[in-house]
């Protein structure tokens, strides 16, 4: 049971950051969208994004729960020493979600619209930039679990360049996971050659991004090239990532929309799976050199394997439901 | 601000705010989906309109409802993290299935919310009413959760060390049903009045009478329902604590010696240096009757109970004294509604009626509120009862105190941006529902 407690973890996070990523990436989008065109922008954005954003969020949930049930040492140990960076990103959903909605359902459309804007796409900016920082401090073994003072133990155990890195290329990758998906909800040909602009520059924003953390990760000791390329998943995941990044760029030029987004879906997998594989099962590194394991920080027997059958049997009913739901908003515009 | 108060105190609020948004999204889609129903089965164009009004409204609570529990699951992290590193794995069981019904609620309010005129039409109906039933059934599983920190269950706890976990028995531990129950209950009876208040009150200003008159008549069904079955649920959890944790029934009554038999105080001021209650009026053994069920029963008090094990009385008491009496009240608005029914009388023209309605609007989330203050100030010390002190379980992070300033802000404002919001969708039914209902 525990391979089906993490095995549901890892699709946990994977889907968020897929389909939660997206979600943020919209805003991301708006952000570096010119005024003339962010309405527009913003009303396919709520066409794409109205009906599932919240299940999307879900997912981040899901895999709090999980660790919080299951991996009991992992979740109090992200809890105390990534405070700052979580509460961040915290206040940043909750910008997000409400302005969201809130510039949706209010009644007068007026100035307040403006505002609603403004939280919603710097808080879908900040959000994800702290998701990746959480994510980067887990890998960069910066955290203290005997600090001297208060900096050290809740400052620079997140506060460094490799998770900022990591953070910047979370931004970037989300806001490019948002173009592609976007590009499928399109209905004007007009429209669809801007958000094909917009995941190019994202894509490349993203691979420069990419080079940074890799830089960063060299100047902060994190054997991320020896995960990365020593490691033949790892380098197999990176390869095809690395491949199918040109045929996307092909789609992308001759405006082939139809499987962008498997793509691009794909390409996030694969680096995910890369950076993630080689240190498997271990989750979080700290500064004395250990490591906090999957394997060992797991909770009782007992609770692991109720988890597991609730996960099963709630996948069962939520799985077909979710499907149906994505399949009825995708069909409604043909 | 000391770090462990601004802790209880973030934690509070953070609930308290929550509860809010977590009620009118367990109960308003029941509200929708008897109005849905009415649609569709007399195809009057009010009953959609009502139903479309009132999923906007319920839109804006999910949206904030979801979000301040995406960060409660975060801060019971964030702030208890020694609790949740050994509560996690023994009362986690109930949140992950509780994952599941938001999942689904999620998915069928995406079908409901997006579904008008796309979907078969009962089939949209039934997402309304999927939407509703795990809303509330996530309810009562959150509540198990929070039984189980007041009636801890499923571990054997030796020498420190958390043994033998069963999280199945965990979830269903002594606290639960009674818990759920006067949670749901309450859950109705306070969105209900505060329903039913806001369209009486459009009533009364003579704006779309039709349309807010089936509004209200719907609301006011479960509100009065609701209301009428909580003293019962009640006097159940009353009975169910006097057993579990006489401390906290102590607390609540202000009961500072043990007395066979036991008086009912009703109001009173508590000094709790003295360890007295003045000016309180006594009903003799009532208490004992309303704890154990029996005239002439002891009933514990604090003085029975180590100092150090003493929930705060003053404020225990007292927000219990507040439930009550409104609880009391709310009991007998429901029966002067269900007198002037069944006299044939028109509600419409019954103004003092509709005005006692608009003045209970907050009384249902005030007892709710005060409700839970009963059951977790009167927990303290402990934040697992008799197993962990909730002092114990603070994180060592210093600094909570700014921390709760931050979110004290951000919930302010929430708080006033969604009051801002429904007052704009109210003022707008005239314009979106009267002139056109075609559009949309
Ligand atoms: C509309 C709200 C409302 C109303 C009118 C009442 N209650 Fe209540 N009460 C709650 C809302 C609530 C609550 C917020 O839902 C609580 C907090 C925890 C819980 O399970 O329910 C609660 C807790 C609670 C507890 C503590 C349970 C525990 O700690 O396990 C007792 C003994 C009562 N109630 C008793 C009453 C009585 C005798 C009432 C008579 C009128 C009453 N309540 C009306
Ligand atoms: C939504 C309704 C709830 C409200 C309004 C509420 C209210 C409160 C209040 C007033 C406190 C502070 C008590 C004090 O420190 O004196 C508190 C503490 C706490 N509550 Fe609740 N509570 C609710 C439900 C829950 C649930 C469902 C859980 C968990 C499953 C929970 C877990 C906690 C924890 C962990 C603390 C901090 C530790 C403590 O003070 O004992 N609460 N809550
Ligand atoms: C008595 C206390 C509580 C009740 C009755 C309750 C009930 C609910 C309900 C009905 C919702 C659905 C949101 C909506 O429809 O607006 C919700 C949302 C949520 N609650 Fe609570 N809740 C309580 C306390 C808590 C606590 C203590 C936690 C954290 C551990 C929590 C975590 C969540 C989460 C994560 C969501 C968002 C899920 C979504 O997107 O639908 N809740 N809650």
């Amino acid at each position: 049971m525990q391979y089906v407690v993490i095995s549901f973890l890892c699709l946990a996070i994977l889907l968020y950051f897929l389909l939660g990523g997206a979600d943020f990436g919209a805003g991301i989008i708006e952000l570096f969208t010119s005024p003339k065109n962010r309405s527009k922008t913003r009303k396919t954005m709520y066409h794409a994004i109205g009906p599932v954003w919240e299940a999307n969020h879900m997912w981040l949930i899901i895999a709090i729960v999980i660790l919080f049930v299951a991996f009991p040492l992992i979740y109090s140990t992200m809890s105390i020493y990534l405070h700052i960076p979580l509460a961040v990103m915290l206040i940043g959903i909750i910008a997000r979600g409400t302005a969201f909605v809130f510039r949706h359902y209010d009644a007068v459309k007026d100035q307040m619209q403006e505002v609603y804007n403004k939280i919603f796409v710097y808080s879908s900016f900040i959000t994800p930039l702290f998701l990746g920082i959480i994510a980067g401090s887990m890998l960069c073994g910066q955290i203290d679990t005997d600090p001297h003072n208060f900096v050290q133990a809740y400052i620079w155990g997140w506060l460094n360049f490799f998770s900022v890195a990591v953070g910047l290329f979370t931004v970037a990758l989300c806001g490019f996971l948002a173009a592609i998906y976007l590009i499928g909800e399109c209905k004007e040909e007009e429209d669809k050659k801007r958000f094909i602009k917009k995941a190019k520059f994202m894509n490349v924003a993203a691979v420069l991004l990419g080079i940074v953390v890799f830089w960063a990760a060299y100047s902060e000791g994190v054997p991320l090239v020896n995960w990365v390329f020593e490691n033949p998943v790892g380098l197999t995941a990176v390869s095809l990532a690395s491949l199918s990044l040109i045929l996307l760029w092909y789609l992308l030029l001759k405006g082939k929309t139809k499987v962008l987004r498997i793509l691009a879906g794909f390409q996030v997998t694969m680096i995910l799976l890369a950076i993630s594989y080689a240190h498997f099962p271990n989750f979080i590194r700290l500064r004395n050199g250990d490591a906090i394991s999957l394997y060992e920080a797991i909770g009782p027997e007992k609770t692991v394997s109720t988890l597991g059958w609730a996960l099963l049997l709630g996948s069962l009913l939520i799985l077909p439901f979710l499907g149906y739901l994505f399949y009825k908003f995708q069909k409604k515009e043909e | 601000m000391d770090d462990f108060l601004a802790a209880r105190s973030q934690m509070a609020l953070s609930l308290g705010f929550h509860i809010i948004y977590a009620c009118i999204g367990m109960v308003m889609p029941f509200f929708m989906a008897v109005s849905h129903y009415k649609w569709l089965k007399t195809n009057h164009e009010v009953y959609r309109n009502l139903t479309k009004a009132w999923s906007k409204g319920v839109a804006i609570f999910f949206a904030t409802g979801a979000v301040s529990g995406t960060m409660l699951s975060f801060e019971l992290g964030l702030l208890w993290p020694k609790f949740m590193e050994h509560a996690g794995p023994i009362f986690g069981m109930p949140f992950s299935l509780e994952g599941t019904a938001f999942f689904i609620e999620a998915i069928a309010l995406g079908f409901f919310l997006y579904g008008w005129n796309k979907l078969n039409k009962w089939f949209h109906w039934f997402t309304g009413v999927v939407v509703g039933v795990s809303g509330l059934a996530s309810g009562i599983l959150v509540v198990a959760a929070n039984a189980w920190m007041n009636s801890p269950a499923g571990f054997d706890y030796v020498n420190g060390q958390y043994l033998h976990i069963d999280p199945i028995q965990a979830m269903f531990n002594k606290a639960w049903f009674t818990q759920a129950l006067h949670m749901c209950l309450a859950a109705f009876t306070a969105t209900g009045f505060a329903v039913a208040g806001v369209h009486a009150l459009m009533i009364l200003r003579k704006q779309n009478q039709e349309f807010h008159y089936k509004a209200f008549k719907i609301a006011a069904v479960f509100a009065t329902i609701g209301a009428l079955l909580q003293p019962i649920s009640g006097d159940i959890s009353a009975k169910d604590v006097a057993k579990r944790q006489p401390a906290k029934l102590a607390a609540m009554e202000a009961l500072y010696h043990t007395r066979k038999p036991a008086p009912l105080l009703i109001g009173g001021i508590v000094d709790e240096k003295k360890k007295e209650v003045k000016m309180a009026f006594e009903v003799p053994a009532a208490l004992s009757f309303l704890a154990h069920g029996d005239f002439k029963a002891e009933v514990k008090g604090l003085d029975q109970i180590p100092e150090s094990e003493h929930p705060p009385v003053a404020v225990t008491h007292y927000a219990f004294q507040l439930m009550v009496g409104i609880g009391s009240l709310l009991v007998l608005l429901s029966l002067t509604y269900y007198v002037n029914l069944w006299r044939k009388k028109a509600i419409v023209d019954r103004r003092w009626l509709l005005k006692l309605f608009v003045a209970a609007i907050p009384l249902g989330y005030i007892a709710l509120e005060a409700g839970w203050v009963v059951t977790e100030v009167g927990r303290q010390p402990w934040i697992i009862y008799g197993v962990m002190k909730t002092k114990d379980a603070v994180t060592p992070m210093p600094g909570i105190a700014w921390s709760f300033y931050l979110f004290t802000a951000i919930y302010a404002s929430l708080s006033l941006i969604v009051i801002f919001l429904l007052y704009r969708q109210i003022k707008m039914v005239p314009t979106l529902y009267s002139q056109q209902p075609q559009k949309q």
